[in-house]
């Protein structure tokens, strides 16, 4: 039985200028589940991952075109807000950059203009629980009024997962949220991402295909902004059906 | 080290040596011209910080003064007869002449102590009242009294008379408050500079109201929703050419569109701060653009993945995170405009005001133009004023560029 996609993509092509940087890319995002999209430099992954939350609308110059629906609904309609659509579809980018503010202000920042908290216990309450989730409230409980700044670079990447999910988003998308932390936070980071997949869609952009192989289910292997193969993280590492993929999983291109 | 070149090594750290001493060398020429122009401000300005006083004794006379209309009172006869008194050696009439010693403010201050309190009608009132200018001199040494008496500013009898004074402790140097409390006048030891700070205060006031929300509003505007675009890239250009155009320019503009279109009052304050403003607004388009340009995009992509709109990421974001640029660039701006004299001169802001204006719309100097004015005054006491004024000006200067360091300590520390 097939569960119906959270995110389906058909046919995206997306232009920076008159450069094409994906050509014909059509994904299916399962709920529940964590989706690795992995290439070499400049593939076009984490230009897919950015049309998922309309953040190419911020590039001058890029035009995307295809369909992509979110729970069916198409998020390039005109009657959507790419603002409200980005509070559905949380983003966690490559270097934590979390707000010069405190870590509590970190996290209700999202609340707060999206009106999600009724008074001051409200908010608390939600600050508490997206810190809970993202693993790090044992940590900084007794400094909320702390910089974010502050923080370890892997406990600003778990901050920034904290404020992403505090705005209760249906999707939760990492480009490449791995790539500035050292070994011990990666794995911090990694069974975060792992506990997440129960509520939320991941969709994850990494270069370390051993990070795919351990935190996703479905994997999507793209190479010069084509999507060459996507299927199942063990049937996309063990046999892999086109030669491209082999041939980067035994790290022959890349 | 096979490859050693022991002469490539000597040139290396000869050129070092040479680049590093001629650095030092232009750090050294700009602290000694530094150096040298506050030394002759400080040599020619200090005498102004203190002004020559003397004491003497009016009596006030009903028969000079009428209890019933004090203000008609013959108080300039008063001085006289006070000077009479107190050079009892001389021949009355010569002793009578003698009263220009003091300064022509002296009969309207017994004229303001008897209007205060009539019941000094037939008592004798001690007043200390500053000396005229050559007197001045004269105490603080500018006039030599070996110079022969044909070639010298003060005659022998005046010299004695003074010098007579002097030997009864009649005369003091004490600091010359008046510099700073007084207006303009046409005598040196009178005149001040407080209608100039007023006024200076006002324009800058004006200034700072108009061209901070409006620099700060166009900067953002083309910076964060301009769309890059050809008209977007001519109108960058202008500004950034608006920035050099000579500030007399500005002047000749305002001139013909505010005094003349709009028919504003000449040698206003306020006049002067729009035309300040005009050339304010793009140093602080500039400096604003560039406080906004240089916070990461990490921070506005990370406000934009939750869901903020442009304008919330910007006045939540990114302009706090700009701030202590962009006040460091308007205070700059403003200091700029408080040292600027050309476009205040065309406008008539170098009009002689015996009076600090009362609101930004009455004619009034300002700092830079009342050094103008009394850089242009014949009387030796407007030369040693002249270089009091600059230093006072140089002073605020000093005191605004320290507020922008604060600024941007106190701004930047919080994080």
């Amino acid at each position: 039985m097939q569960t119906p996609s959270k995110i389906s993509a058909q046919g995206v092509n997306v232009h920076y200028g008159t450069t094409q940087a994906l050509k014909d890319v059509s994904v299916e995002i399962a709920p529940a589940t964590v989706t690795a999209f992995i290439g070499p430099s400049g593939c076009g992954k984490s230009t897919f991952l950015r049309c998922l939350n309309r953040m190419n609308d911020t590039i001058a110059g890029c035009r995307v075109q295809g369909r992509i629906t979110l729970d069916g609904q198409d998020i390039y309609a005109p009657s959507v807000d790419p603002v409200q659509l980005r509070a559905q579809v949380g983003m966690v980018f490559q270097k934590p950059n979390p707000f010069p503010k405190s870590i509590y202000e970190n996290v209700a920042y999202g609340p707060r203009i999206h009106g999600l908290a009724r008074g001051r216990v409200e908010l608390d309450e939600i600050v508490e629980k997206s810190l809970r989730r993202a693993a790090l409230w044992g940590e900084v409980k007794d400094r909320l009024d702390a910089p974010g700044t502050g923080l370890s670079g892997g406990q600003q990447q778990r901050l920034c997962i904290a404020r992403a999910i505090a705005t209760a988003p249906e999707v939760l998308l990492m480009d490449e949220p791995c790539s500035a932390l050292d070994p011990i936070a990666t794995a911090q980071v990694e069974e975060l991402i792992d506990e997440l997949r129960a509520t939320f869609a991941v969709v994850i952009v990494t270069h370390s295909m051993q990070q795919a192989a351990r935190v996703s289910q479905k994997t999507a292997f793209f190479h010069l902004g084509s999507l060459v193969e996507f299927g199942e993280t063990g049937q996309i590492f063990t046999t892999p059906r086109d030669p491209r993929t082999e041939s980067y999983i035994t790290g022959r291109i890349g | 080290m096979a490859h050693f070149n022991p002469s490539l090594l000597r040139r290396r750290r000869r050129n070092e040596v040479v680049l590093r001493s001629l650095g030092f060398g232009a750090l050294a020429l700009a602290a000694l011209m530094l150096a040298l122009l506050v030394g002759s401000l400080v040599s020619t300005g200090w005498q102004a910080f203190t002004q020559t006083h003397i004491r003497m004794e009016f009596p006030v006379t009903a028969e000079r003064v009428k209890p019933d209309d004090i203000a008609k009172g013959n108080f300039r006869a008063l001085v006289q007869d006070a000077m009479q008194a107190a050079l009892p050696g001389l021949p009355a009439p010569e002793a009578r002449k003698l009263a220009a010693m003091l300064s022509n403010a002296a009969q309207f201050r017994l004229r303001d102590a008897v209007l205060a309190d009539p019941a000094l009608i037939g008592r004798t009132v001690t007043l200390t009242v500053p000396v005229s200018d050559p007197y001045d001199q004269l105490a603080k040494g500018q006039i030599d009294r070996a110079t022969p008496e044909a070639n010298r500013r003060l005659k022998d009898t005046e010299v004695a008379a003074f010098d007579t004074l002097a030997a009864e402790g009649r005369v003091s140097q004490p600091l010359n408050w008046a510099l700073l409390t007084n207006a303009d006048s046409r005598f040196p030891e009178l005149a001040g500079l407080r209608g100039a700070l007023v006024g200076s205060f006002y324009a800058l006031a004006t200034c700072f109201l108009l061209a901070f929300p409006l620099g700060i509003g166009a900067a953002i505007y083309l910076e964060e929703f301009a769309p890059k675009n050809r008209l977007s890239d001519i109108i960058e250009i202008n500004i950034n050419n608006l920035a050099a155009v000579p500030s007399v320019v500005f002047g000749l503009l305002a001139l013909a569109v505010f005094l003349g279109w709009f028919g504003m009052p000449r040698s206003s304050p306020f006049v002067g701060g729009l035309t300040l403003a005009l050339m304010t607004l793009p140093t602080i388009i500039i400096a604003t653009r560039a406080a906004l340009k240089a916070v990461p995009p990490s921070i506005r992509e990370a406000a934009l993945g939750i869901g903020a709109s442009r304008q919330q990421v910007v006045f939540h974001h990114v302009l706090p995170l700009a701030m202590p640029g962009i006040l460091t660039g308007t205070i700059i701006g403003l200091a700029q405009a408080l040292g600027e004299t050309a476009p205040l001169l065309l406008i008539g802001m170098n009009a002689f005001i015996t009076a600090s204006p009362a609101t930004p719309f009455d004619a009034s100097t300002a700092l830079p133009t009342q050094i103008f004015l009394w850089a242009d005054s014949p009387e030796r006491g407007f030369a040693a004023r002249t270089s009091a004024a600059i230093l006072v000006l140089l002073a605020f200067l000093a005191a605004m560029n320290a507020l922008a360091i604060f600024l941007r300590a106190r701004f930047e520390r919080k994080w």
